[in-house]
């Protein structure tokens, strides 16, 4: 049952054959590779309809139900329209950025892929590393995002390329910090080990009954990475048409298209690591094969989350965006991460238990959480009080 | 068994680079290709742009990289620490707190200037 064992008695197999031991891991390696590859595309299809179908459910429309049983091929069908579609390169566009630009934007999100546990040990690349590998490889989405606005030679998509920059580059302090918390605890940067590091205590060592007001801050910073609802502000329709992506058209539009449907489910794969105890569950440990359908359990439900909000919420503008990254999750991150710090070490020098330390931490989260809504709250109600003054007043009629 | 895991990288970063590149060659081999003046113009189906879309931005934009580059140099350099956090001692916990500290004060005079008022 071990989807592990299966790899290794296969490289048994093909070293039996007297295959020598290079070519052994170089089949390995591009078996591994085309594995992967093959399951990021067909799921960025499922994910495309899944989408379209709950946005569809929860705005009380039928979504996709024309093509195959419940829409299931629509996403088949656009794909292939989208292929067969013609390209068009705008003549002043900067060609060489303008056609580079949606290659990296598919490069980046399935270089993602290569890391994500989605059972024990089962994992593309099994490297010391990963978080600090997901952080760069995301990254490099912001830069594929701005040489498209860029290149296109287009206004709205240079001002969407711009509010990349200011966005994703803004959300990923907060998201960065709050990445080495689960670090921290565990102490590897490995996403197996962290996902291991979280099987203590019966399901209460998951890191986001530790630390919950960590969890909310990935959530809400995921948000804005995943340029979702109400952090959308950079393809907003209503200022910048469509922002970066406005000149593309055919199969380019389509590699931003499944670029941003993975970009989500990395995501929510990523909180499943690093908060939801990734493949830890009921009976892990006896079979192991479990492991990948509490993975996909805790990842889909993320991805339900935030497909969620994306249906429900309005639009933010774009000043209060940036104010709550930079004057409220920023500051908070920093003491989530200094105290975490402070309490782990204490825990260690006393040689606390686990369960005290992570009461203590959960304590900490709650105290943080609770200052910085109370503070936001004390903010809103004088920005009220504010605006009401200056409300014009008009003057009754006399009689 | 390093090296073994970073191999498996190096495959996946050439093949995940090149399917996308063959995809458009394919493309490129079974679509229409029909341009002209018209259609290749700057956002073809709307109102003709006014001007060059390559023109001197606001400063805002670079203000907000340049704090990024700060806050994420300071991610870079706390990452090893977090790793290395269950070897080390109080001093180098007390070090990190002095780290993350100063920048937070670098943060509040930038919030105090101004810097992070989007106009």
């Amino acid at each position: 049952m071990d989807l592990r064992s299966i790899g290794e008695a296969f490289i048994a197999w093909l070293q039996g054959l007297g295959i020598p031991q290079g070519w052994v891991l170089l089949i390995n390696w591009l078996l591994g590779t085309l594995i992967i590859l093959g399951f990021a595309l067909t799921l960025a299809l499922v994910l495309i309809w899944l989408e379209r179908k709950l946005a569809g459910r929860i705005q009380d429309r039928l979504g996709p139900n024309r093509v195959g049983p419940f829409g299931l091929l629509q996403p088949i069908a656009d794909a292939l329209k989208l292929l067969t579609k013609e390209d068009i390169t705008p003549a002043d566009a900067d060609r060489i950025t303008y056609n580079l630009a949606p290659i990296i934007a598919v490069f980046h999100i399935l270089m993602m892929f290569a890391v994500i546990p989605f059972a024990d040990r089962v994992v593309g690349a099994n490297i010391n590393v990963g978080v600090l590998y997901l952080m760069a490889f995301g990254a490099l989405g912001t830069m594929a995002m701005l040489m498209a606005g860029w290149a296109s030679r287009n206004k709205y998509a240079l001002l969407g390329g711009f509010r990349v920059v200011a966005q994703l580059f803004s959300y990923e302090i907060p998201i960065a910090m709050v990445m080495m918390i689960p670090v921290l605890l565990v102490g590897s940067m490995n996403l197996n080990e962290i996902a291991r590091g979280q099987g203590s205590l019966f399901g209460l060592g998951w890191f986001v009954w530790v630390m919950p007001a960590a969890f909310l801050l990935y959530l809400v910073a995921a948000l804005a990475e995943g340029e979702r609802a109400p952090f959308d502000l950079l393809e907003a329709e209503s200022e910048i048409v469509a922002g970066y992506n406005i000149e593309y058209s055919a199969m380019k539009f389509a590699w931003f298209y499944l670029a941003f449907f993975l970009n989500t489910w990395i995501l929510s794969a990523v909180a499943a690591t690093l908060f939801l105890g990734g493949w830890q569950g009921p009976f892990v440990d006896r079979i192991p094969a479990l492991g990948v359908v509490y993975f996909f359990g805790k990842t889909f439900f993320m991805f339900f989350l935030f497909a969620w909000i994306r249906a429900t919420f309005p639009r933010l503008r774009i000043d209060q965006m940036m104010a709550f990254c930079w004057k409220v999750l920023v500051p908070m991150s920093l003491a989530l991460l200094l105290g975490a710090a402070i309490l782990v070490k204490l825990g260690q020098q006393l040689a606390w238990p686990f369960a005290v330390t992570g009461g203590l931490l959960f304590v900490m989260n709650v105290v943080v959480l609770l200052v910085t809504l109370s503070l936001l709250g004390r903010y809103t109600r004088t920005l009220h009080q504010q605006q009401n003054k200056r409300l014009f007043t008009p003057e009754l009629p006399r009689l | 068994m390093i090296a073994q895991q970073y191999g498996l990288v190096g495959v996946f970063a050439l093949i995940a680079f090149l399917f996308p590149i063959v995809t458009l060659a394919f493309t490129w081999l079974i679509r229409p290709k029909r341009p002209n003046p018209i259609k290749q113009s700057t956002y073809e189906c709307g109102i003709e742009t006014v001007g060059d879309a390559w023109v001197q931005f606001r400063a805002q934009y670079y203000l907000f990289a340049l704090i990024f580059v700060v806050f994420d140099l300071e991610a870079i350099f706390l990452f090893p620490f977090a790793v290395a956090f269950n070897k080390v001692g109080w001093f180098a916990l007390f070090e990190a707190i002095l780290f993350v500290l100063m920048l937070f004060f670098g943060l509040i005079y930038a919030w105090k200037k101004g810097a992070l008022e989007w106009q």
